[in-house]
């Protein structure tokens, strides 16, 4: 749990400066000093503060350094704008701490046009001072990948199914992922018991779905409006909505309950319960999905719609009534996504959704636009590469940056994605 | 409530130098998706890349600001070739999907921590303006609206790019080329059946926009004297859209005119909103709130436009690249 938290905690810190600044909680004590300049950060490893560790600065012909407060927090004032060399005295870190990998140290710092800067040294707990073992190291990767391609895959069924049936490229479906997350957030914070705020999201995802397709997409689809343009209209809903979570739901990362859990050994394999159980629903979910696309008579009607509309229509499917389900199912599933998202990351924050927005479409695009099997083979296949490339050493920060590579590769070799019907495309 | 301030300020942003920007960019909006019918969400990956192609050949290599302009615009039409070959043959959707993440790829590449020396990972790179700024011909002192000379300069150079740009494209579309290129928008098949390498024209498109937006990446940062990549995320491309849009897409009037409306009106709404809140009249809304507000509006604008008027203010229907 600590590395993958470590990593997660990383990335996040390094992606999304926008939510970090916002953030309340880490942010660093106001300086003491005079000095009309300053260097900040916060130190915290695992979610738990590192107080007196000693940091020093030096540069522009001036030198000073400072320990770590009971929060973690430090400044250093500097009588200056420039740049300066922030250096974290490894030897004061406690037992078992060290720095997360590919953090430097000692680091520059420069001033752009704000009197403070922050640096932030990001920590994991004793995963650096010994590589472990690789072997092991992979299982547990792929274990973590698998996890979180499943998770991926519920959005990715949920947007294939929309995108067969309606043609529609939904770029708010990040935020209906966003949405499960802060509705168990916010029903808990009410003193909810826990399956009651689960099973609220769902419904609450659902009703989502269904007021989004009746209000918005069942009368742009009436008046004939085309693609391209519905497309663009999904863009301003995701814009909307992202700000309207914000405006309601602040921009502080928290935390759902029992996030932080210990990882437990299941012979070879060391995982968390969180992941463990988001792997199981996913998998059970998805498969239950599946089972009805193939076997009931909905799934043959939903099946017919996304091969083609009109004769479906002809031969007496009610198609709006299978697009209005379709939807709900979407929202459905997009909203146990964003709950798992938010025990994987682990944290619920209003652009959650939109960080994992490309990769749901990545995987999307990988198995192939509107398939609903290519939709959770392209998302297993991002995931396990996402969580994969730390193992082979790629740069925790640039662990996104891999399955957005491989999904535009692939697009070169087989436009139509793995599963993919072949079509002509230009 | 001070209204005058309250109006000043609109004004100013009227003509300020990130308005500039914004016009420039959605202009290489317009020649992808106006003229061409190239759905670019990747956009703010081509700011990025002028922004940093620029920078990092200034502070890395010690470039001077001619050179440097010169690696920015190189920079960024080698982006458009790397987007280009993989994308420009496949549908619409395919594209808009690909350009997004590779605009991402761009931002979380210049963000991370192995690269620091170079791009300054989360913090940006800073004091790269050096060379423009030396340029400047105009003396110290006051300008108009409380302007300083670098102020102005900036001004002057930003809104001499966008009616330089603005001419260029026009004089573009109505060219041979623009219409081959207006053709392949209603119809490609039947413009590759007339023997012309479609491909070919998508590509060259796709390198002017790009361009166009390097151009803006760099009026955008240079009189801020940083980058940081925080701004070059996917909202950014976003508000770009929403400019393009206002405007009308295949104009060239349009995105110019759009992203003054854009920027005059987030100001207006922030400085009504605020005053409002700091006379007491508002008491459910903070400081924050009301920025954020701003930003539900945006999103609601854009879909609105889309549904109600999809071809903006300037825009002929009939010249939509859709049906």
């Amino acid at each position: 749990m600590g590395a993958v938290f470590a990593s997660v905690l990383a990335i996040l810190l390094v992606i999304a400066p926008a939510s970090q600044a916002t953030s309340p909680s880490p942010a660093p004590s106001p300086s003491a000093t005079s000095s009309p300049f300053s260097i900040s950060g916060f130190l915290r490893n695992a979610g738990a503060a590192l107080p007196d560790v000693k940091i020093s600065v030096s540069g522009e012909g001036f030198e000073a350094s400072t320990t770590s407060n009971a929060n973690g927090s430090w400044t250093i004032g500097v009588p200056k704008s420039g740049t300066y060399k922030v250096e974290l005295d490894e030897s004061t870190l406690p037992e078992g701490v060290a720095l997360a990998e590919g953090q430097e140290n000692p680091r520059q710092v420069a001033f752009g046009q704000t009197s403070n800067q922050t640096t932030i040294f990001t920590f994991g707990a004793g995963i650096v001072v010994q590589q472990g073992n690789f072997a092991q190291d992979l299982t547990n990767r792929l274990v973590a990948g698998l996890s979180f391609g499943l998770l991926l895959a519920l959005a990715a069924v949920g947007l294939s199914l929309i995108f067969g049936t309606t043609g529609l490229t939904n770029f708010a479906h990040g935020e209906m992922v966003t949405l499960g997350a802060v509705l168990v957030f916010v029903f808990n914070a009410m003193g909810l018991p826990f399956w009651l705020t689960l099973l609220l999201a769902l419904v609450g995802g659902g009703l989502v779905g269904y007021v989004q397709d009746a209000g918005l997409w069942r009368p742009l689809r009436r008046r004939g409006t085309g693609l391209v343009p519905m497309m663009i209209v999904s863009i301003g809903l995701a814009l909307a909505a992202r700000y309207v979570i914000l405006f309601y739901f602040g921009g502080a990362t928290e935390q759902l309950p029992g996030a932080q859990s210990a990882e437990i050994q299941l012979g070879p394999i060391s995982v968390s319960p969180n992941n463990l159980w988001s792997l199981i629903i996913s998998a059970v979910v998805i498969i239950a999905v599946g089972l009805m696309l193939m076997k009931t008579r909905f799934g043959k009607a939903t099946r017919a719609v996304a091969d083609n509309p009109a004769l479906a229509a002809a031969s007496g499917i009610d198609v709006d009534a299978v697009i209005r389900v379709v939807w709900i199912v979407g929202g459905v599933l997009a909203s146990l996504g964003g709950i798992l998202w938010a025990y994987y990351r682990p944290g619920v924050s209003f652009n959650m959704g939109s960080q994992i927005l490309l990769l749901i479409f990545a995987g999307v695009t990988l198995g192939g636009l509107g398939t609903v099997f290519g939709a959770l083979i392209g998302s297993i296949v991002v995931g396990i590469f996402t969580e994969l490339t730390t193992v082979f050493g790629a740069p925790a920060d640039l662990k996104y940056v891999i399955p957005l590579g491989v999904m535009i590769l692939v697009l070169l070799i087989r436009p139509q994605g793995i599963l993919g019907r072949r079509e002509r495309v230009g | 409530m001070d209204f005058a301030a309250i109006l000043s300020n609109a004004f100013s942003e009227l003509i300020s130098p990130t308005t500039a920007a914004y016009a420039l960019a959605a202009l290489g909006l317009a020649v992808h998706f106006g003229y061409s019918g190239l759905l670019n969400f990747g956009q703010a990956g081509f700011m990025a890349v002028g922004a940093y192609g620029f920078a990092i050949s200034t502070l890395t290599f010690k470039a001077p600001f001619f050179l440097a302009l010169l690696i920015a615009v190189v920079a960024a039409a080698v982006f458009a070739l790397i987007l280009g070959i993989p994308t420009l043959r496949l549908r619409a959707d395919y594209l808009a999907i690909v350009t997004i993440a590779a605009a991402e790829i761009v931002r979380y590449l210049v963000t991370t921590n192995g690269w620091t020396a170079v791009t300054g990972s989360a913090n940006g790179l800073a004091a790269f303006e050096g060379g423009f700024f030396e340029m400047n011909p105009f003396p110290p002192g006051s300008y108009p609206m409380g302007m300083n000379n670098r102020d102005f300069f900036i001004r002057i150079v930003g809104w001499t790019l966008v009616i330089v740009a603005g001419i260029f494209v026009w004089l573009l579309m109505r060219s041979p080329w623009g219409r081959v290129l207006k053709g392949i928008r209603e119809d490609e098949n039947a413009v590759r059946s007339l023997g012309k390498n479609v491909y070919a024209y998508k590509m060259q498109a796709l390198i002017i926009g790009g361009v166009l937006g390097a151009l803006a990446g760099l009026i955008f940062t240079l009189p801020r004297g940083a980058i940081q990549p925080a701004n070059y995320g996917t909202e950014l491309t976003f508000f770009l859209w929403t400019c393009l849009l206002l405007g009308g897409m295949a104009t060239v009037l349009g995105p110019v005119i759009g992203a003054m409306i854009f920027w005059v009106v987030l100001s207006l709404t922030q400085g009504i909103l605020s005053g409002l809140i700091e006379s007491g009249i508002i008491t459910w809304l903070s400081t924050v709130q009301a920025g954020q507000l701003r930003f539900i509006l945006v999103g609601i604008a854009l879909m609105l436009l889309m549904i109600f008027r999809p071809q903006g203010v300037f825009g002929n229907k009939k010249e939509l690249a859709f049906a």
